[in-house]
């Protein structure tokens, strides 16, 4: 169960898309984000899923898996669908109660979904192509300049890093002590929403007291390895933009360009 | 016959590059009253396979039959199946939860659905059985314990649910020596008074060879060598193609055997080969 969250999860690869550096794939990501909320007809959302699919053919990632990173999130893709659909006023097309479903509903409402999945997809196929290390590291790269006005970017990143770093460790420790406590006759599964938060007790307290215990023994690894922060740490592999990147950036600086341009023409 | 495993196949992760066959058709029968060790190196399949025994993975195919029931059947009552074989996880102190040692133990008895004082006969029994004081202990947190401590309460709330099968993944990893005497006591004690069938999982070729009766080598999720422990620790060389070894007194005894002294090398413990040494010198002595 918890094994089907695709989302930022990394899809080893040696692809054009995975050859990209970090911090294109961050910006041309951003643009995307950007231009998505300046879109307001359709007509742009085929260059957007023109950009996507050609995407996720360069990347190799199997469109399956797309598709299961998406599905966690359908709930809330029908709950935006459906509070759109009711609470746009307009033209009735079919009047259900008190509540009526007109036109510029359902046009809202397939908007706002297909928005959704777009955000979705675009940026899953980041965090699909491009290993959690060399994300972090595009991160700090891009916030380095803010370094200045005192934001402490490697600090940030390396946050970052231990996050995604204890994200599977979790998950698996998550399965473990579910399993353990079912070998006892825990029952995760059936009961209503009150039941069910307080079946979850057996799970979350371990899973707390085990977390706080990984925070300590890591502290105490890093401080043994004489890591005190970013003041003059240098890396071992250090970025550097060739050909194919900057010509990317263009490209996508264009494209993108053009779509946000759409909503003034 | 207690559990039957035919056919069993499981696959992590199918259909993604991450795929891995973690069992590749086993075929077990484990009989009632079995001391069953499980030995195989890490990555080898043990701990998939034991967690079919009690449906907490269901198989991709072949079968499980606990006790006459089939888990991978839709209908299966896994409930039933938990409480007759007994899981104890790795590190199993990992899972303990409660504000006392007396709740932790009884929650599984009350998952059982049991009235208040079966639970507490049942929880009194079981710190019995791992050695743990029912009175000075029962309202303690179980945080405040020594690790071999709380793993023996973990083990004791897996054992109040008075299981016919108990299943240990590696019950003594990380305990310093007292801690595992402690626990592998206790288990010997369990297999001798209450007479259920246990399994298991280890690295330690000499825990192995002082308790059980037969043993299953596993390797690349395939049941390499199965068999009484007497037998199996008869063949070193197959045993270390599999990464395995056998428990250093019976090594010594091969190698004694090997400089021309004509004794039975095919000793488990310290203890036989004690024995099976004096009685060779003796022999020596009077000839």
């Amino acid at each position: 169960m918890l094994k089907d969250i695709t989302i930022g999860q990394y899809f080893p690869g040696d692809t054009i898309i995975h050859k990209l550096d970090p911090r294109i794939k961050i910006i041309i990501i951003m643009m995307f984000i950007v231009s998505l909320f300046f879109i307001t007809s359709f007509s742009p959302y085929l260059l957007i899923l023109a950009f996507i699919l050609f995407t996720i053919k360069l990347s190799g990632v199997p469109f399956k898996y797309i598709l299961k990173g998406i599905k966690p999130l359908i709930l809330i893709i029908t709950i935006t669908f459906v509070i759109n659909i009711f609470m746009t006023k307009g033209e009735v097309l079919f009047p259900l109660g008190p509540l009526n479903i007109t036109k510029e509903g359902l046009y809202r409402a397939t908007f706002m979904a297909l928005r959704l999945i777009f955000l979705i997809t675009g940026t899953s196929l980041l965090t699909l192509t491009t290993s959690p290390i060399s994300l972090t590291d595009g991160i700090e790269k891009l916030l380095s300049p803010l370094k200045k006005v005192g934001i402490p970017a490697h600090e940030l990143a390396m946050m970052m890093t231990i996050a995604l770093r204890f994200i599977p460790t979790l998950l698996e420790e998550t399965d473990k002590i579910m399993k353990a406590q079912m070998a006892r006759g825990a029952d995760f599964e059936s009961g209503n929403i009150i039941r069910r938060a307080k079946n979850l007790v057996p799970l979350l307290v371990p899973l707390f007291i085990n977390a706080f215990r990984r925070a300590d023994e890591l502290a105490i690894a890093m401080e043994a390895r004489c890591y005190r922060g970013g003041e003059n740490r240098t890396r071992l592999n250090e970025l550097t933009l060739n050909k194919q990147d900057v010509l990317a950036v263009s490209l996508m600086t264009v494209f993108f360009g053009f779509i946000i341009s759409t909503r003034y023409i | 016959m207690i559990i039957k495993l035919e056919n069993l196949n499981y696959i992590y992760n199918p259909n993604t590059p991450f795929k891995k066959i973690a069992l590749d058709n086993v075929n077990l029968d484990i009989d009632e009253g079995d001391f069953i060790g499980l030995i195989g190196h890490t990555g080898s399949g043990k701990s998939t396979l034991v967690q079919h025994l009690n449906g907490l993975i269901k198989p991709t195919s072949g079968r499980v039959i606990v006790d006459g029931i089939d888990i991978s059947a839709e209908d299966s009552n896994l409930r039933e199946v938990r409480q007759k074989v007994g899981l104890v996880f790795q590190y199993p102190e990992h899972q303990l939860f409660e504000e006392n040692i007396y709740k932790d133990i009884a929650f599984g008895p009350k998952n059982l659905g049991l009235d208040d004082d079966e639970v507490e006969l049942r929880v009194k029994k079981a710190m019995e059985s791992v050695g743990l004081n029912f009175i000075e202990l029962k309202d303690r947190s179980p945080f405040e314990l020594s690790g071999g401590q709380k793993r023996r309460v973990a083990i004791a709330g897996v054992l109040a649910m008075q299981p016919k099968v108990l299943v240990l993944d590696e019950p003594t990893a990380g305990l310093d020596p007292r801690g595992r005497d402690d626990i592998l006591g206790g288990i010997k004690r369990l297999y001798k008074e209450e007479g259920i069938t246990i399994i298991l999982v280890s690295h330690s070729m000499e825990d192995i060879a002082r308790l059980v009766n037969k043993i299953v080598a596993m390797h690349n999720g395939k049941i390499a060598m199965k068999g009484e422990a007497r037998e199996v620790f008869k063949q070193p060389e197959k045993l270390e193609e599999l990464g395995l070894g056998i428990p250093q007194i019976t090594s010594f005894m091969k190698k004694y055997k090997m400089k021309g002294n004509p004794i039975n090398d095919v000793v488990l413990t310290v203890e036989e080969a004690k024995e099976e040494l004096i009685n060779y010198l003796r022999r020596k002595g009077n000839a």
